[in-house]
């Protein structure tokens, strides 16, 4: 039923205790997760024992390891920062030439071609992982028996990972810049292009200009999604693990209330990479 | 060469050597691979024996029913929790107080499934913290195990999804013209039958794209399933992961990947032919 006809009582008591209900559901694991990393035990796990930095500060002395002294996690958080820094750079690059391409271009294909961008995203990311280490090993082999080449950066590495991880993020870059481009009034270039502009001058003045805010939101989605990319990763990664893997691995070893203390780093940095684009998005563009 | 048609083949060119290099080529490679057999050591013949051992192996077609009929639970319970939300989000609290509960839906996706999952790790195991909540308030004598079932694994699925069905639903829900709805109720519709006859089918679209998208990331899921469920839960991501990097057996495990791809190709097609929608707005919508 909508606002605009009455409700009986328990159907509202029943709304809104569903809603606190769901609220909780969403919230306790994040919670738990922020809790325990301040917890004074070496586990995760209640009884409460105190407050303590040790999982962030701690550097040894007292038996505990915290997160600005682990340099295989600290190692890792840099690894991923490299990793969705050349995703994003790739995917919002080659992207924005997709949109350009699909929304202003007409050609031969372009039907089969639209479908074939949006692909990557119904294949599970295992798959799109295992067929590219395949590949790319093939080619390695072939270089090494063919010509002797070292093709070394087509193994498993974070070459790969790059090349995974990019394979899907370009295809949620470029549905959200064509998204923009589509609302674009191309009067304004004709306009500009009338007054006696070159296209080089009414790109870099009108058009990127109106983009920018469908740049900068794909880049911050292609951050993020290639930050916490797990499955793809995990197929192609070799020596240096990014975050989620490294994280992963000690999960499996065990819990330990360092991992909490980069739990709850991560969601700082999400919230605020959340709010510098929230902010961006609210001015008038 | 004009000038138009030379920007057009510098815009075509990286669309087509992402899509070649990255996506067809490698599923070609990979489907040779299921394909072949090995016979010595660097000798292989064209077979379909990789197939043949799913078939034959018990433990393996297992495996797989049990991931699709789980994904499809998981679905259908995503989409039961996430229908009443969207509701409420589009017809019953206003602009301001939907648009914050719609921002709060969205906060899970930016934190990363890692994170989720070792949430729900610490809440659920043994010395976690709703087993030692059960004890203190006299429900359990002694800590019980909640994780590594089925159920858990839902949970954590349902958690990691939610997100994908709230955003297609609260999309085609708000679209929906509320005198249709005021109409119906004063010609004396049951609450039932709006649903039924006026909600059901003006959401379907929504509906169609979002149980499609839950039900292929849930499939293709690897971290909830390993993390939350336990030695006799696995999923067929898990397979294809130890035929490919732990036996190095990669004919299996493209095989493997095949048979996974084709479910969730399948399952795709036929979420389409049922709405009698085109891929293409699918994807768009979620």
């Amino acid at each position: 039923m909508i606002a605009s006809l009455p409700r009986p009582l328990w159907l509202r008591t029943t709304t809104m205790l569903y809603i606190g209900a769901f609220l909780i559901f969403l919230f306790l694991p994040l919670l738990t997760v922020a809790v325990f990393a301040f917890n004074d035990a070496d586990y995760p796990a209640p009884p409460w024992h105190g407050f303590t930095l040790d999982w962030f500060f701690g550097n040894g002395s007292r038996g505990r390891v915290g997160l600005f002294h682990d340099s295989e996690l600290l190692g890792s958080i840099w690894t991923s920062v490299v990793v969705a820094t050349w995703v994003t750079g790739l995917s919002v690059l080659i992207g924005s030439a997709n949109a350009f391409l699909m929304e202003r271009y007409r050609f031969p294909g372009k039907q089969a071609l639209t479908v074939l961008m949006l692909l990557p995203l119904v294949v599970p990311g295992v798959i799109l992982g295992i067929s590219i280490l395949a590949f790319f090993s093939r080619i390695a082999q072939l270089g090494d028996a063919l010509f002797g080449w070292e093709l070394d950066f087509l193994r498993p590495g974070l070459p790969l990972v790059v090349l995974g991880q990019f394979s899907y993020i370009v295809t949620i870059a470029t549905l959200l810049i064509s998204a923009r481009l589509k609302r674009f009034d191309l009067s304004l270039e004709e306009a500009a292009l009338n007054l006696g502009a070159s296209h080089a001058a009414v790109l870099r003045t009108i058009t990127l200009p109106y983009l920018r805010p469908a740049l900068l939101g794909s880049a911050a989605i292609s951050f993020l999604m290639s930050f916490e990319n797990f499955n793809t990763t995990l197929m192609l990664v070799g020596a240096d693990a990014p975050l989620t893997v490294a994280m992963y691995g000690r999960m499996r070893e065990g819990a330990s209330p360092v991992l909490n203390a980069v739990s709850l780093f991560l969601m700082t940095a999400s919230a605020l990479l959340a709010l510098a684009v929230m902010r961006r998005e609210r001015q008038p563009a | 060469m004009p000038k138009r048609t030379l920007i057009l083949v510098l815009l075509l060119a990286p669309a087509l050597l992402w899509l070649l290099l990255l996506i067809i080529v490698p599923h070609l490679e990979l489907a040779l691979l299921s394909l072949r057999e090995r016979v010595a050591p660097h000798e292989y013949r064209a077979s379909l024996m990789q197939y043949q051992t799913f078939f034959r192996e018990p433990l393996y077609w297992q495996v797989f029913v049990r991931t699709a009929i789980v994904s499809a639970v998981a679905t259908a319970l995503t989409l039961l929790v996430a229908f009443p939300i969207a509701w409420v989000i589009t017809k019953l609290a206003g602009a301001r107080a939907g648009g914050v509960l719609f921002l709060v839906c969205l906060i899970p996706f930016w934190v990363s499934e890692t994170v989720r999952s070792l949430g729900w790790l610490i809440l659920l195991r043994e010395s976690g913290v709703l087993p030692a909540l059960l004890v203190r308030l006299g429900l359990t004598p002694v800590p019980v195990e909640m994780l590594y079932h089925d159920a858990t694994i839902l949970v954590g699925l349902v958690y990691t999804s939610l997100l994908f069905m709230v955003v297609p639903l609260v999309n085609t829900l708000e679209s929906l013209d509320n005198a249709l709805i005021e109409a119906a109720y004063n010609l004396g519709a049951s609450g039932f039958s709006i649903l039924r006859r006026i909600v059901i089918p003006h959401a379907a679209p929504g509906i169609t794209a979002g149980c499609i998208v839950v039900f292929m990331l849930t499939l293709g899921n690897y971290l909830t399933p390993t993390l939350l469920g336990g030695k006799n839960s696995q999923w067929f991501t898990e397979l294809i992961y130890t035929q490919f990097i732990v036996r190095f057996n990669w004919e299996q495990g493209a095989a493997f990947g095949f048979l996974l791809l084709a479910l969730s190709t399948a399952i795709v097609a036929l979420g389409l032919r049922l709405s009698g929608q085109r891929f293409v707005d699918v994807m768009r919508r979620a």
